[in-house]
């Protein structure tokens, strides 16, 4: 692994591989003192050219943990702004002697082609609606510490499915480790003519979370809901909204996924906080540990022994 | 006048060596036994009419970091071209006659290749005033069309194909429907989906292409569909030729040689409109210029400057330059693959736009003007972004290797490439 744009190429190995590396980073993170040297002297860059502060805080602290030094890039306040491309900011910061780039671009692609102008490993934060493949990696790996192995799993992705990096980067991850993704939401939201293997599509919600091992519910942006595609926020709440009853219909034992940050009473109703099925700060501190063991794959290999 | 000779040249593929008498910008004849001032080396390459194209971007006047007169047409001339019809989408947009001459003056001065403007079809080609289709074409317009913008008013296109028919002029048209292309920047299916790009879904040229038609049948007046791209659309064209309908439409070298799958490399370079779609519109698009259907080929060389074509897919601009590449593109993709002959694909550069264009046809006999290019078919070697003339040196082909490049352009006479 060189990059980490997306999951293309990738087998069921080399998830396993980074997933027991973050076991052990997981060991880490639960020491009193959290902190290993090993990215000593490694420099780690988060270019964000879209706001992200979980997201961003995530990786910084990732790479904190192991003793890399963090520099942020922020477009806000950045020469971007006054025109500058985005290969002359790749190749500044590169100049300067960052050792990998972390981007968040509000463009799909945007990824690829930091890539291609970066001569240093690059990792995607988020991508357009494209990829966001650290939070797959973060879900996947908390709902294997629940189950085991996702094989013959049932994960339902709901809301608005068309618009979302995180739905792309599951549907590419959970079937490659034998899950079968059901994507669910309004007809408007969601895409028209994919297909895969251990892939599904249903605007039919109920008939969704009938057996479903877990339900990942997607962050709506309420300026979609009011974009005139025909789904109304109360129409959305009514139809699509995740609440206890429904997430009863997948059972005792179905997990609750959510990328964050949450819109309560939008894509979820308040009257799951707290519900022992939720997993949404489990995902967090599997973040944490996941982005440690991708800083550390690309930056030394997975080979070495973290700590 | 000074007469000159090119020696060496083949008339057909595999012919034996002739040679070609030109005095001045005509051709005298083949192997005439003449005195001449100078002579060229033909090398054995393959005596073609220069090519015609009915659709180029040359970004001049205004937007000199693309493209200029001078890059552009250099580009035409390495390309093999002797005729290009240059689009309006210009700053300002050629919607003036004064414009239109001045782009001649100022390509007849460069002497590289033939130009004939295109003119806006409306004023700033905004769709709200139709320009004088009739002092344009005294000024030497080629056709009006408002290509770079869509034709969102159907009654003005009406109006205005009445007022280019009164005219003598051809209307061209870039049809799709701008509410239904929304912000698609590709095609729009599973690679779209796969990739979370926005897609422009074919119907947007379909549906357009059917109101078109539709307008086409009551005025009676010439249409010309610009790059066709899906497969439906060449349905419909075929039927509305069936119905006698005065209609005539182009494709492109990438439409007819790259689809959709090529956006899974998040380039750029392959961002075009109307954009890359499926291999079953591909293999479409081809049937219907081996039928017929489609008359001709177009480049729609859109250069834009590398910066431009480096910014991520939705920023960067719609547009591929490809003039110099035409020939070697679709003589290794198509000619050299079995998809179509030899004489097909110079028959799609030649005589094929010509009729569109309302042009005479160019032959290599005696009387006809000495524009010409002479075919290297054996030479190979990849594409050489330094080597272009075009200053849009970013492409989907770069590296690319290919077949049969132009060794030689004459234009009027002289030589202006090789
Ligand atoms: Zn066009």
């Amino acid at each position: 692994m060189r990059d980490l744009l997306d999951f293309a190429g990738w087998s069921k190995p080399d998830a396993e591989d980074l997933f027991a590396t973050a076991d052990v980073m997981a060991e880490v993170l639960r020491r009193p003192v959290k902190r290993v040297p090993a990215l000593q002297g490694f420099t780690v860059c988060t270019a964000f050219f879209e706001n992200s502060t979980r997201t961003r805080t995530s990786f910084e602290l990732a790479a904190r943990r192991m003793s890399a030094d963090v520099v942020s890039f922020a477009a806000g306040t950045s020469s971007l702004a006054k025109g500058e491309s985005l290969r002359d900011t790749v190749e500044t910061l590169v100049a300067m002697g960052v050792d990998l780039i972390v981007v968040r671009h509000s463009a799909s692609g945007a990824a690829h082609l930091v890539r291609r102008f970066a001569g240093v490993p690059v990792i995607n934060g988020g991508d357009g609606a494209r990829a966001h493949p650290t939070q797959a990696l973060l879900d996947a790996y908390t709902l294997r510490a629940h189950w085991g192995e996702l094989s013959g799993k049932r994960v339902v992705i709901l809301g608005d499915v068309l618009h979302s990096r995180v739905a792309r980067s599951n549907l590419e991850l959970l079937p490659l480790l034998g899950a079968k993704v059901v994507l669910c939401g309004p007809a408007n939201l969601l895409p028209q003519s994919l297909s895969g293997p251990n892939l599904e599509v249903s605007p039919d919600l109920d008939s969704a979370l009938d057996g479903a091992d877990a339900v990942m519910a997607l962050r709506v942006q309420r300026e979609r809901l009011e974009g005139g595609l025909g789904v109304s926020l109360p129409e959305y709440a009514a139809r699509y909204q995740l609440n206890r009853s429904r997430l009863d219909r997948a059972g005792p034992r179905a997990l609750l996924l959510h990328p964050g940050p949450m819109n309560r009473d939008v894509e979820i109703s308040s009257d799951l906080a707290g519900d022992p099925r939720s997993c949404v700060l489990e995902q967090v501190h599997a973040g944490l540990a996941i982005r440690m063991a991708v800083l550390y794959h690309l930056l030394v290999g997975k080979k070495e022994r973290a700590a | 006048m000074p007469r000159t000779a090119i020696t060496g040249l083949r008339r057909e593929a595999g012919g034996s060596p002739h040679t070609l008498y030109l005095e001045g910008p005509t051709i005298l004849g083949w192997d005439l036994d003449l005195e001449v001032s100078a002579t060229w080396d033909g090398r054995g390459g393959l005596a073609l009419p220069a090519f015609t194209d009915p659709h180029v971007h040359l970004r001049d006047p205004g937007q000199p970091h693309k493209e200029t007169l001078r890059s552009g047409l250099a580009a035409a001339a390495a390309g093999g071209y002797g005729t290009v019809v240059s689009m309006p989408n210009t700053l300002p947009a050629t919607d003036q006659p004064e414009a239109v001459l001045s782009l001649r003056v100022r390509a007849d001065a460069l002497g590289l290749c033939r130009l004939i403007p295109a003119a806006a079809l409306t004023l700033g080609q905004e769709g709200r005033v139709l320009s004088d289709a009739s002092l344009l074409a005294e000024a030497g317009a080629a056709l009006l069309t408002d290509d770079g913008r869509t034709n969102e008013d159907g009654g003005l296109l009406r109006y205005g194909l009445q007022a280019a028919k009164a005219a003598g002029l051809l209307v061209a048209v870039h049809a799709e429907d701008a509410s239904l292309r929304r912000g698609g920047v590709m095609h729009e299916g599973q690679v779209s989906e796969r990739l979370g790009l926005p897609g422009n879904p074919a119907a947007a040229e379909t549906a357009r292409i059917a109101r078109d038609l539709e307008i086409c049948a009551l005025t009676g007046a010439r249409l010309h569909l610009q790059h066709l791209s899906a497969a439906r659309s060449v349905e419909l064209v075929r039927a509305a030729k069936r119905a006698g309908l005065p209609v005539t439409c182009e494709v492109t070298p990438h439409h007819l040689t790259l689809t959709d799958t090529s956006l899974l490399q998040l380039d750029a370079v392959y961002k075009v409109a109307p954009p890359l779609r499926t291999e079953a519109d591909r293999q479409a698009l081809l049937a219907g210029l081996r039928d017929g259907t489609i008359d001709c080929l177009a480049s729609d060389h859109a250069p834009h400057s590398p910066a431009e074509k480096e910014q991520d897919l939705l920023a960067a601009p719609f547009g591929i330059a490809n003039l110099e590449l035409v020939f070697p593109l679709l003589y290794s993709e198509l000619v050299l693959k079995g998809a179509a002959s030899l004489e097909q694909l110079t028959g799609w550069l030649t005589s094929g736009p010509r009729k569109v264009l309302g042009l005479p046809e160019c032959t290599l006999e005696a009387g006809q003007p000495a524009d010409l290019v002479v075919m290297d078919l054996a030479s190979e070697r990849p594409v050489d972004p330094e080597r272009l003339r075009t200053q849009a040196k970013l492409g989907p082909w770069n590296g690319r290797q290919l077949r049969g490049w132009p060794a030689l352009t004459l234009y009027q006479g002289r030589v202006v490439h090789g």
